[in-house]
């Protein structure tokens, strides 16, 4: 054989890892199908239903006094919970990156017992809890407390729901990074609170961020646990998912969808949010040295 | 100042990283750890910075300047710690970076900002960094970096700098640079230095003394002469360059050969005891006849002219490896070509008993 016949034509020629333009082609097709279907159209439904009577219905559904009420309460438990659980999560991945302590595997397995708990079950454990029957129920009775069918369980449930989002971003990021920044810091005179606020926290600051961004997208959706320990009552305990389902339940779709609208529209507000932080993580580990030995 | 290291060891967990190790640094002084890893030189480079604590024990002590440090924490100790990996802050820049230890100090002690500046300034100058206070570190060179890992240290005007194998992850041109470079800045501040290394050529260049540790415990101290010239035990012998083992007897400090040289060190014989001897590259000769004396019969292998000596590997009979390191004019007077039959002839060699040595001319 001759070189020349060896040679392809450049048109034919392949790199050697990559499929037939068959595959490739049915591949992106089955999955952008797929996207459509589960994806988009479903958010395009929401707003198409939102607003089949036109505008003024869907402003009227938004405006409505007990959707208004489950708005600010929605509110008021992400402002409750999210800073709650960036408390806690930096705290705990502080405690599991940086040291070494007994017990710490346990820790670990805890922080993921919401992802691994159906959210009704943590619904339900807070009610057997704090309800006017629950192991603290006399307790709290005695001392004028509600905390089950009204905001303080609402809140609880919510916390414990949405607890893993901030340390499970942040704990491989910080373990990742390691101890010698912060022995650097020491060495050079820095106590304990500066080291972790001027090297440590900088250094994770995206992954917080991204974490916060969860949390906070988990906290507003919440239907399960929120469900079991809010009572459903119009005005006082609903929170807008619970409010989407009473509404849907009298057949009003109109203002069930408008008031859906709203988390539809909070979730592509966090995706594109997302996005940018991912880039800025991205970026930011991406720490390898571009050496140019002097 | 000075820093005494008293009867200190320190396991983690089932592992023991140093055994009661005890040390001197005079004030003043540039001393280098030297040993293979996982001989105990970090961790007793960590436990004097305090980033490391040993272990309870009533008659173990750190001193610096004759007053007891052990109960101190790491950042009052007032020491400089340059990691093998810079440890950087890389969201700062190069200037706040060397400026950090200053901003941190509680705001009594602390200098204004223009103060700061000034000594940041005065610091990238002696770093040869002039210009690069605005980038951040992700765009400096391995070797500046590590420059800037040593301004930050000297900025806070420790008593006493702690280098961890500083040049470990620079390549071999640059460190050679540094080096130079870190050795020039010693004799200019004289700042009480200890270095660790694994690199015996770095240690021996830079060091006033060296001390040469193995599984967690020190073999000997010294100056470079002393420790490359006069080693005390075998270790030292052949960590601080090559060396050729080969075994025979000494009777009235003559070598009487029993086994050809070999690279390796043997099993000790049984019979009449026979000794390891040893002996570098550079006290062999090699002659093309047997004049008079003993010698190993061997076959040229390879040579390495490339340098300032000629290094010539030889085969022996028995397959055992002889490097051998003579001048170039000795070499092209040998007219040495690989395949060639000639005689190993030591002119001089080491006997290694318990601690105690001979030296055989």
């Amino acid at each position: 054989m001759t070189a020349s016949q060896q040679r392809i034509a450049p048109g034919r020629m392949m790199p050697p890892l990559q499929e037939s333009s068959w595959v490739r082609w049915s591949l992106t097709a089955f999955s952008c199908s797929f996207l459509i279907l589960f994806l988009f159209v479903p958010l395009v439904v929401v707003f198409t239903e939102a607003l089949r009577k036109g505008f003024g219905a869907y402003w009227a559904g938004i405006t409505d006094p007990t959707a208004w009420s489950a708005i600010k309460l929605t509110v008021l438990v992400v402002g409750i919970s999210v800073p709650l659980n960036l408390v806690f999560g930096l705290a705990a991945s502080w405690a599991i990156a940086k040291f070494e302590f007994w017990g710490k595997s346990l820790l670990i397995t805890l922080i993921d017992l919401p992802f691994a708990v159906s959210p009704v079950v943590s619904g339900l454990i807070f009610v057997l809890l704090f309800g006017i029957h629950g192991w603290f129920g006399k307790w709290l009775d005695a001392w004028g407390l509600q905390v089950i069918f009204a905001v303080p369980g609402v809140v609880l449930a919510t916390v414990f729901v949405t607890f893993p989002f901030v340390a499970r971003e942040v704990i491989p990021l910080m373990q990742e990074q390691g101890t010698e920044q912060e022995q650097a810091a020491l060495t050079l005179g820095a106590n304990g609170w500066q080291t972790f606020w001027y090297v440590t926290l900088p250094n994770v600051r995206w992954a917080v961020l991204y974490g916060v961004i969860l949390c906070n997208a988990r906290a507003m959706g919440e239907f399960g646990a929120v469900s079991v320990v809010s009572g459903h009552i119009r005005g006082k305990t609903n929170t807008i998912p619970l409010h989407v389902e009473i509404l849907y339940n009298e057949y009003n779709f109109v203002a069930a969808f408008a008031v859906a609208s709203l988390l539809a529209l909070l979730a592509l507000v966090t995706l594109v949010a997302k996005t940018l932080v991912e880039r800025r993580i991205h970026y930011s580990t991406s720490l390898e040295p571009t050496t140019v030995e002097s | 100042m000075s820093i005494e290291v008293r009867n200190i060891s320190k396991s983690f967990g089932n592992f023991t990283a140093l055994r009661d190790v005890s040390l001197q640094v005079h004030d003043g002084e540039l001393l280098a750890l030297l040993g293979p890893s996982g001989s105990g030189k970090t961790t007793l480079l960590r436990i004097i910075s305090g980033l490391e604590v040993p272990n309870p024990n009533p008659s173990s002590d750190i001193l610096f300047h004759g007053q007891s440090v052990v109960d101190r924490p790491v950042r009052h100790r007032e020491v400089g710690f340059v990691f093998q990996h810079y440890a950087l802050f890389r969201h700062m820049s190069v200037a706040d970076n060397i400026g950090f230890g200053l901003r941190m100090r509680p705001r009594a002690t602390r200098p204004s900002k223009s103060e700061i500046r000034d000594r940041v300034g005065k610091l990238l100058k002696l770093i040869q960094l002039e210009g690069f206070g605005d980038r951040f570190p992700s765009q400096l060179s391995g070797g500046q970096r590590q420059r800037v890992a040593l301004a930050r240290a000297l900025a806070v005007e420790p008593k006493v700098l702690l280098l961890d194998e500083p040049f470990g992850a620079l390549d071999a041109k640059v460190r050679q640079g540094l080096r130079t470079w870190l050795r020039r800045l010693h004799d200019e501040i004289h700042l009480t230095s200890v270095l660790v290394t694994h690199d015996q050529e770095e240690a021996l260049e830079v060091a006033d003394r060296v001390v040469v540790m193995n599984q967690s415990r020190i073999e000997q101290i010294g100056t470079p002469d002393e420790v490359f010239h006069h080693p005390k035990t075998p270790f030292v012998m052949e960590f601080l360059g090559q060396v050729n083992v080969f075994h025979g007897r000494v009777t009235k400090g003559k070598i009487e050969l029993d086994d050809p040289f070999t690279t390796e060190q043997h099993e000790p014989h049984n019979n009449s005891n026979p000794q390891a001897i040893y002996a570098r590259p550079h006290e062999l000769d090699i002659q093309r006849e047997l004049t008079n004396g003993e010698g190993i019969a061997a076959k040229v292998r390879r040579l390495h002219l490339a340098g300032p000596i000629a290094r010539v590997i030889l085969e022996a009979e028995n397959g055992g490896h002889v490097q051998v390191h003579l001048s170039l004019e000795r070499f092209y007077e040998l007219a040495l070509q690989p395949g060639v039959a000639a005689y190993v002839v030591p002119k001089s060699g080491r006997v290694f008993e318990g601690a105690s040595k001979t030296i055989l001319g």
